[in-house]
Order: C-alpha cells, then structure tokens, then sequence
C-alpha cells in the first residue's frame, strides 16, 4: 500500500471513524455545559455515520444501503437535536442554567 | 493511465486536507472553551465529512450532509446558544479533582480509540463484493420506495412527534410576565 492508495482504503477511514467516536466520548465526559454535551453527541453520530459509509463502499454488495442508512441516521440526529434543544430551553427557564451540576432536584 | 501524471497525488492531497478539516473540526468543538466556537468547529467537521462521503463514492450524501448538519443542526444549536447561557463556567470545584476527571476522561476516550483503530487495522475485511447496483440518486429512490417504504415512512413519523414534543416542550411553563 502507497501512498497514493490512501483514499481507496478502508483503514484510513475507519481510523478516522474512532478518532471521531473518542473525541465525542471525551467531549462527553469533560464538557460542562448540556450544550457541549450535546455538539459531543453530534461528533459520536458523524463517527457512527463515516462507519457504516465505509463498510457500504468497500464491502457491502449493493451500495445504496449504507447511503439510506446513514439518510435515516441523519433524520434521527435532526429529531435528537430539536428535542435536546428544546429541553435545554425549558430546563434554562426554570433553573437559570445549563450546567449539569446544578441541576439535581427533580421537581413536578 | 490517467491523462494528467500527477492526478494521483493532488487526489491524495484533497484528501489529506478533507481528513484535517475533520479532525480539526472535532478537535475545535471538543477542546475550545466557548460554546459558539465549539458549534463552529462542530460545522468545519461536517465539512470535512462531506469532503469524505464525495470520497466514498456518495455526492448525494455530501450535499445532504451540508443541508442538514450544517444547514440545519448547527444553525437550530446556535439559537439554543442564543437563547441560553453560553460559556463555560469557572473552575469552582478543586483542582487536583478537576485534573483527575480530565485524566479519566483522556483515560477512556484513548482506550476505545486505541481498541476500534487496532480492530479496523488488523481485522479480516471480507474483500470488495460485487456490486448489485451503481449506488446512484437514482437506485437509491428506488430503494427507498420499495425495500425500505416503511422505515422510510417511520422517519416522517418520528420527525412529526420530534417536531410536537418540541414545541410542547419549549412552550410549557413559559410565564405571562
């Protein structure tokens, strides 16, 4: 494998696919803010999406699955995203933040 | 052979430049302390992404992913940003416990990065199948109309309830005052 081969193999983007999945965890674990949380959440769903597009173009028979599989992957992120957002916004209206420490007491 | 002699290497070139803006992009919304900067960076990795499905062979994925991460998701993450507080807050617990959480933190997200690149290197890929279709706009409809109608229609139906829960969610108990 040269140099030049990089892009028709898989390795370089399954790589890149864990790279992607070990930022968002530790976005995850390090960001303070339900926000952060969340833009960490969106870099775990690139990393599931790059995953199933590489095994589509390198070993899957019929090239169209993966593609509408990462379709319907986008339309459930989009949904994740509005619903998160709009919590956010209601939990900002009710305790004046969003950082997860100081929101520990449930309330009807 | 290919007309142009160096077409190889300017080919590798975009990619190694695809590849930087991904991982910059995540590195920018995984590392940076204010949060508009970090949804920025969340934009430039999107970017990238798209870069890298027109490398896998998928140009219609490429345009979907900028409409929607970046046309969509990130502009919806910037109102939240506006809508809310932002930044970071201040260090206020101890430090030493502070550091101890970032070393976990770099501890675990090394190890599931060690383990999934040692997998994708060494694992036995099953090699190239042949292709049932040309994976075009066009076959790509076509499934989407018949094998997969009903996923396809349960995706409508989960962005219809996402789009009602939200706005239930983000009108109630907002006060008259």
């Amino acid at each position: 494998m040269t140099f030049v081969h990089i892009p028709d193999q898989p390795v370089a983007y399954l790589v890149l696919a864990a790279f992607l999945l070990a930022a968002g965890i530790f976005g995850f674990i390090r960001r303070r803010t339900l926000i952060g949380m969340l833009i960490s959440g969106e870099l775990i769903f690139a990393a599931a999406s790059l995953n199933f597009m590489t095994v589509n173009r390198f070993m899957a028979p019929d090239p169209s699955v993966g593609q509408i599989v990462v379709l319907f992957i986008m339309g459930l992120s989009a949904a994740e995203v509005a619903i998160a957002l709009s919590i956010i916004i209601a939990v900002y209206r009710n305790y004046r933040s969003i950082h997860p420490k100081e929101l520990s007491e449930l309330n009807g | 052979m290919s007309p142009f002699p160096a077409s190889a290497y300017i080919v590798t070139a975009v990619f190694g430049l695809v590849v930087a803006t991904t991982v910059g992009g995540a590195l920018i919304a995984v590392l940076s302390h204010r949060i508009i900067r970090s949804v920025a960076g969340l934009a430039l990795c999107c970017l990238g992404l798209a870069g890298l499905y027109y490398f896998l062979n998928s140009p219609f994925l490429a345009l979907m992913e900028i409409l929607i991460y970046i046309g969509a998701v990130c502009v919806t993450i910037i109102f939240g940003v506006m809508l809310t507080e932002t930044d970071e807050p201040e260090l206020q617990g101890k430090r030493g416990q502070e550091r101890w959480w970032a070393a976990v933190a770099v501890l675990v997200s090394g190890a599931i990065f060690w383990g999934i690149a040692h997998l994708g290197l060494h694992g036995q890929w099953p090699a190239q199948a042949v292709p049932e279709t040309d994976g075009s706009v066009q076959a790509i409809g076509i499934a989407l109309l018949t094998t997969y109608s009903l996923p396809f229609e349960l995706i409508s139906l989960v962005l219809l309830v996402a789009i009602l829960g939200a706005l239930t969610l983000a009108r109630g108990g907002r006060s008259k005052s």
